[in-house]
């Protein structure tokens, strides 16, 4: 299917996961992203090799997930922040396991219950690892309709090249928007390149343990290792970025996801009046594009980060820049959108108070 | 050239449909569009709005603070939006509930008493089609066979019936604006 058709975010986000071959998901459900679930309910039905379950809680669907990652599917939960706050046991033991799956968090006001409004204060929670122990997972922040449908595709791509849990990042304002958008071309799920660790009956063959207890502490430590070493390729290959007219600019904003289209918005407002100002958007929230953003030290003067937060990715800006410049945070917290003209106005002040 | 416009009334009336039928149309005319619901805790008879942007570009953001063009299907909707319109931008009202105008000399109005034309065609619920047909025909931001294709996409798989009302709707919205000039 090359035509475009106009979607929201989340049945964006579920077509798209079963044209990358994604045949079970399990979750439990929570505004806003209940239309992921309802949509994935509604397609799987129609399949006769996918499964599809409302668990009874968040903690039983993440549990799911690893049953089903572990036998071999390409498997999806989803949630909002709450919800994504109760996977955490099962997003670390996942981890552990090296096991593959897509967790998407459609992120909303918190801390607590919060309220149902777009917002980004589970950047630290997504990028740090989450739960505990030390690991990462691999973070995608879509800003765009169309870009949904390209990283959840990557996502499972690379959640089963490298065993690592995926998180695909929105926010309940890129769950609910619906632009136009091209699917890629489904692929069969029985083509993927077989998997030599799954857990799927010995008959035949040796068998295979998948587990994350480690007694012997240099045991844990090798698979710690091992882990680093496997993040430290994923940092070296994934990092990527947009850059919008960075070349010339002096004052450079720096978001993901929703709050890089508001600041984009700004970027056009304060280009039109005179002010060099570009635009660094983080497609990838780990790893973080710093060697980029790094390399734009060179001409640009002052970075201003902004999110739906307090201020969480600034500490990732801060440690690329490495105080070589100016770094500046803006936000706005608690479900609270920003508009364009807001964020121009906070770039104009900032931008003249330098120069003169 | 990137147009923004914002609908709004109270559920049922099919504000999110008109906004949507108006993405759709702007899709099909490969121009870049987003549409942005506002979601909540939604209760029929509530407010519902969504927001349009048409453009001829990459849409930044999908937000408008200032659009250029407010549909207001009732006067809660006035009320909220009336100060948000884009100075000399164009206000739609839906002049059989709203009968107060807003307190604005900068901003242009248009009157449509979309009960009474929906009622007087034989299809009450589609008031938001008499509506879209009178934006569409004052913004032309779309053409009007657009307008139509888009109603067959959105409504496919429903009755042809209801797809027929649909469209007619919006003829007589738009017949409404060409014989008020």
């Amino acid at each position: 299917m090359s035509e475009k058709t106009l979607m929201r975010g989340t049945h964006v986000l579920g077509e798209a996961a079963i044209r990358a071959g994604c045949r079970a998901y399990f979750g439990y459900p929570i505004t806003p992203q209940n239309e992921l679930p309802e949509y994935m309910a509604s397609a799987f039905a129609r399949m006769d090799d996918a499964v599809f379950i409302q668990a009874e809680s968040e903690i039983a669907s993440i549990n799911m997930v690893i049953g089903a990652a572990a036998a071999g599917a390409r498997v999806m939960t989803s949630s909002s922040s709450p919800g994504i706050s109760l996977k955490q046991e099962g997003i670390s033991y996942l981890a552990a396991m090296e096991l593959p799956a897509v967790i998407v968090n459609m992120m909303r006001g918190g801390p607590g219950l919060g309220n149902i409004a777009p917002a980004q204060g589970d950047y630290f929670q997504a990028t740090r690892g989450g739960g505990h122990g030390d690991y990462r997972v691999i973070v995608f922040a879509p800003a765009y309709g169309q870009e949904i449908a390209d990283m959840t595709r990557q996502a499972f791509d690379l959640a089963d090249y490298y065993r690592i849990p995926v998180m695909i990042l929105g926010d309940g304002m890129m769950g609910q928007m619906m632009e136009p958008v091209v699917f890629p071309e489904p692929i069969d799920p029985a083509k993927l390149p077989e998997k030599e660790w799954v857990v799927n009956g010995s008959k035949g063959r040796s068998s295979r343990i998948i587990l994350s207890l480690w007694l012997d502490p240099p045991k844990e430590e090798e698979l710690n290792w091992r882990l680093a070493r496997k993040y430290s390729a994923i940092t070296e290959v994934i990092p990527d970025q947009e850059m919008y007219l960075t070349d010339d600019a002096e004052l450079v904003l720096v978001a993901y996801g929703t709050a890089a289209r508001i600041a984009k918005g700004a970027v056009h407002r304060a280009r039109e009046s005179g002010m060099k100002v570009g635009l660094y958007r983080p497609k990838t929230l780990w790893p973080f594009p710093s060697k980029a953003l790094a390399k734009l030290c060179d001409h640009v003067r002052h970075f201003m980060a902004f999110e739906m937060s307090t201020g969480q990715m600034v500490e990732d800006v801060r440690l690329a820049v490495e105080g070589r410049r100016e770094v500046s945070f803006y936000g706005r917290p608690g479900g609270v959108v920003s508009t364009p003209e807001e964020v121009a106005a906070i770039v104009s002040s900032a931008y003249h108070g330098k120069a003169n | 050239m990137s147009l923004k416009i914002v609908f709004s009334g109270f559920g049922g009336q099919g504000v999110l449909m008109m906004g949507y039928v108006l993405a759709v149309a702007g899709m099909k005319e490969d121009k870049h569009v987003t549409f942005l619901p506002a979601y909540g805790a939604e209760v029929r008879g509530g407010t519902a709005n969504c927001t349009v942007v048409v453009s001829d570009e990459e849409i930044a953001s999908p937000i408008a603070s200032s659009p250029e063009f407010v549909v207001a299907m009732n006067y809660p909707s006035m009320i909220k939006y009336q100060n948000m319109v884009k100075s000399s931008g164009t206000m739609f009202l839906n002049s059989d509930l709203i009968t107060e105008a807003p307190a604005r000399e900068d901003i242009k109005l248009v009157r449509v008493p979309v009960n009474t034309l929906a009622h007087d065609m034989g299809a009450d619920r589609s008031l938001n089609m008499v509506m879209l047909g009178a934006v569409r025909e004052v913004t032309d931001i779309v053409s009007g066979k657009s307008i139509l294709t888009a109603i067959e996409t959105v409504l496919a798989g429903k009755k042809q019936k209801l797809i027929d009302m649909n469209q007619k709707a919006v003829s007589v919205g738009a017949d409404f604006i060409r014989g008020s000039k």
